[in-house]
């Protein structure tokens, strides 16, 4: 359902000069699976995951999301994709349930399968209590909900999350990653970057260790244990990033 | 481009800026409310000065005129003037305000009046003040009354009637509609108004739905759903422009409503000729509005565009700010007397919408001219639309870091 060739983001940068911020990014993610991209801060995550939601234009370098290409068909492909990362932020005036409700729409939603989908969702995620309040007065747990509701709302069938959990206390976080998991029960094809080596040696299936804008290393959990001789997923992604750091 | 995308953009940013206290209070309280409660206060503290001065008996010091006995005790007599004894610093007395003006009255005045010809009497007056011009006009008054009774007096003394002075009189008589009047009068100055108000309503929005939303981190959440990126410039756009087009109703409607209850405040507030009644032709104002809907359009997506490149609302606010001035001028420039609609300047934004509007308002309709100009506005309106929609598809614009 995600399938990245040789994916390649080139920015101008004043000072810099010409800067990769993804360079030649290839795997492929089937559905029911979760597919996690691990890297440091600036490692070429979000740049990744953002030409996969179609919000960058690649400089060279394809990628088909749910079978539309990302450069050609950009609407198709958004249209089938459910994104969520730290920087989707909600409309503040906008309660949790008007949130939802506009992009339901802009999605193309009519508005009796609207109504009943954000029931549903609220059930899912047990947002009745706080649906009609301003997203500004929710805590971080309620936001992170409504976001996921929003994210949801027209059933997408790939699902990109980037560092969903950053900045959520313990039981937000579990939510989230038990949410995730339910997404992988319920078929769906999804991406999942973090820097947090816990949450992906519970969640997920395959992983990619990207570095300074290129993938490192991809295998399971296991295999990239095994792959560097370390017991533990953080040790053998500092093996892989930065061999001269590990002890 | 899909109509429901953009009429589903359009009515969530129309909510979400209602809902917003500062959006309510730029655009809706301040136009709406506070402006004329400030024009009405402005309008009767100037009035109540000006009533008080008037009323106020001026003090005034008579400098020389010792063997002038005559004219000094008419002065006193008349009422007018409160007279104060002589000082060697009456200069400086009158630059101090402690007293109002004060005349000089050259020696043998009156000897030499008698005899048909007298020299110069000179009024001294701080000019700019506004009791020392009303006394220093009480004076004038007095010694032009002084001249022409004396003027008939020697004219009866050699037997000749005063009309030899005067043989004729001259009147002025206003042909001029009260349309036309206030046309004249207000005629730059109206949609100078109209431009600014354009201008200001659209500004807030601009920033709140491009620069604004980066900053909260929406603008990500927007980009994610499949609505075509010119459907979101369109659904955005046309809420400011409906930002741009509801302050000027709101301030026209308010200050309709401000001039009736204050009632001849125009006319009281010394712009209207004496005695003549003013309005402005409500056709003049209705074509006005009509002029002034591709400028609205033209702010708002040049707003839109410099907004959408800054990456927080602070920093769109120092790009507009600037902007004021750069419409002000040409707006300000209509009203300089001189400056009249030619076919060069009828392509000049702003400045031709201002002179046209300046010529509609005295019921001139030079339907050519403004054919023209508002085709041309229309034009470059449609121009900033288009570099909107260029610059937001622009991932260095929307993701400027």
């Amino acid at each position: 359902m995600i399938e990245a060739r040789l994916l390649t983001k080139v920015f101008h940068d004043r000072k810099r000069g010409e800067v990769r911020g993804a360079d030649a990014v290839s795997f492929s993610v089937g559905p029911g699976t979760i597919y996690g991209l691990l890297g440091a801060n600036g490692a070429g995550k979000t740049t990744t995951l953002r030409m996969l939601a179609t919000l960058l234009r690649p400089t060279s370098g394809t990628a088909t999301v749910a079978g539309f290409d990302v450069a050609r068909e950009p609407d198709k492909v958004r249209a089938a994709v459910g994104f969520l990362a730290t920087t989707t932020a909600l409309y503040d005036r906008l309660t949790a349930r008007e949130m939802v409700a506009y992009f339901g729409r802009l999605h193309g939603m009519a508005e009796a399968a609207l109504r009943a989908r954000i029931a549903l969702l609220a059930d899912q995620l047990d947002m009745h209590e706080f649906l009609d309040r301003r997203c500004e007065k929710l805590s971080s747990g309620m936001k992170q909900k409504t976001s996921i509701a929003r994210m949801l709302v027209h059933d997408p069938q790939v699902m990109i999350f980037d560092e969903p959990t950053l900045g959520l206390d313990v039981m937000a976080a579990r939510a989230i990653v038990r949410f995730v998991r339910d997404c992988r029960e319920r078929g769906k094809t999804v991406i999942y970057s973090t820097h947090v080596m816990s949450e992906a040696e519970k969640l997920c299936d395959r992983v990619g260790i990207i570095h300074a804008g290129s993938i490192r290393a991809e295998g399971t959990v296991a295999e990239l244990k095994a792959r560097t001789g370390e017991r533990d997923l953080e040790e053998a992604f500092v093996r892989i990033v930065a061999p001269e750091a590990a002890p | 481009m899909n109509t429901r995308s953009i009429g589903t953009i359009y009515a969530k940013e129309l909510r979400d800026l209602l809902r917003d206290r500062r959006t309510l209070i730029s655009t809706i309280v301040i136009p709406t409310f506070v402006m004329p409660l400030i024009i009405i206060g402005f309008g009767k503290v100037t009035a109540m000065v000006i009533t008080k001065a008037r009323e106020e008996i001026p003090r005034v010091m008579m400098v020389g005129g010792a063997d002038s006995p005559r004219v000094r005790g008419e002065l006193e007599k008349s009422g007018k003037f409160r007279i104060e004894p002589a000082s060697a610093d009456w200069k400086g007395l009158i630059s101090d305000k402690r007293i109002r003006a004060a005349v000089e009255i050259p020696a043998g005045f009156e000897r030499a009046l008698e005899a048909g010809s007298a020299p110069a009497v000179t009024l001294y007056t701080y000019q700019g003040e506004i009791k020392s011009s009303i006394a220093v006009d009480q004076l004038d008054a007095f010694f032009t009354s002084l001249r022409d009774r004396t003027t008939a007096r020697l004219l009866a003394a050699r037997g000749l009637p005063a009309t030899v002075a005067r043989p004729f009189e001259v009147k002025r008589v206003n042909v001029a509609a009260p349309e036309k009047v206030g046309g004249n009068l207000f005629g730059g100055l109206v949609p100078y108004f109209i431009i600014f108000l354009c201008l200001a309503g659209a500004m807030y929005p601009a920033m709140d739905l491009t620069a604004g939303e980066k900053e909260r981190g929406t603008m990500e959440t927007l980009l994610c759903c499949p609505a075509a990126r010119t459907d979101i410039v369109l659904g955005k756009f046309l809420m400011v422009l409906t930002g741009s087009l509801g302050a000027v109703v709101l301030s026209l409607i308010s200050m309709g409503a401000t001039v009736a209850v204050a009632g001849n405040f125009l006319g009281a507030g010394g712009v209207a000729p004496a005695g003549l009644a003013i309005s402005i032709d409500p056709l003049g104002i209705l074509g006005v509005l009509a002029m002034v809907i591709p400028v609205a359009v033209l702010f708002s997506a040049l707003l839109f565009t410099i907004a959408l490149f800054a990456k927080s609302f602070k920093e769109a606010q120092s790009y507009l700010t600037p902007l004021m001035f750069v419409v002000i001028l040409p707006a300000m420039a209509a009203m300089l007397p001189g400056v009249e609609l030619n076919t060069r300047l009828a392509l000049v934004p702003i400045l031709n919408v201002s002179l046209v509007s300046k010529e509609m308002l005295s019921g001139v309709w030079h339907w050519g001219f403004i054919a023209m100009i508002f085709g041309s506005t229309a034009l470059y309106a449609a121009v900033a639309l288009g570099v909107a929609v260029m610059m937001f598809r622009r991932e260095e614009v929307i993701f400027r870091t």
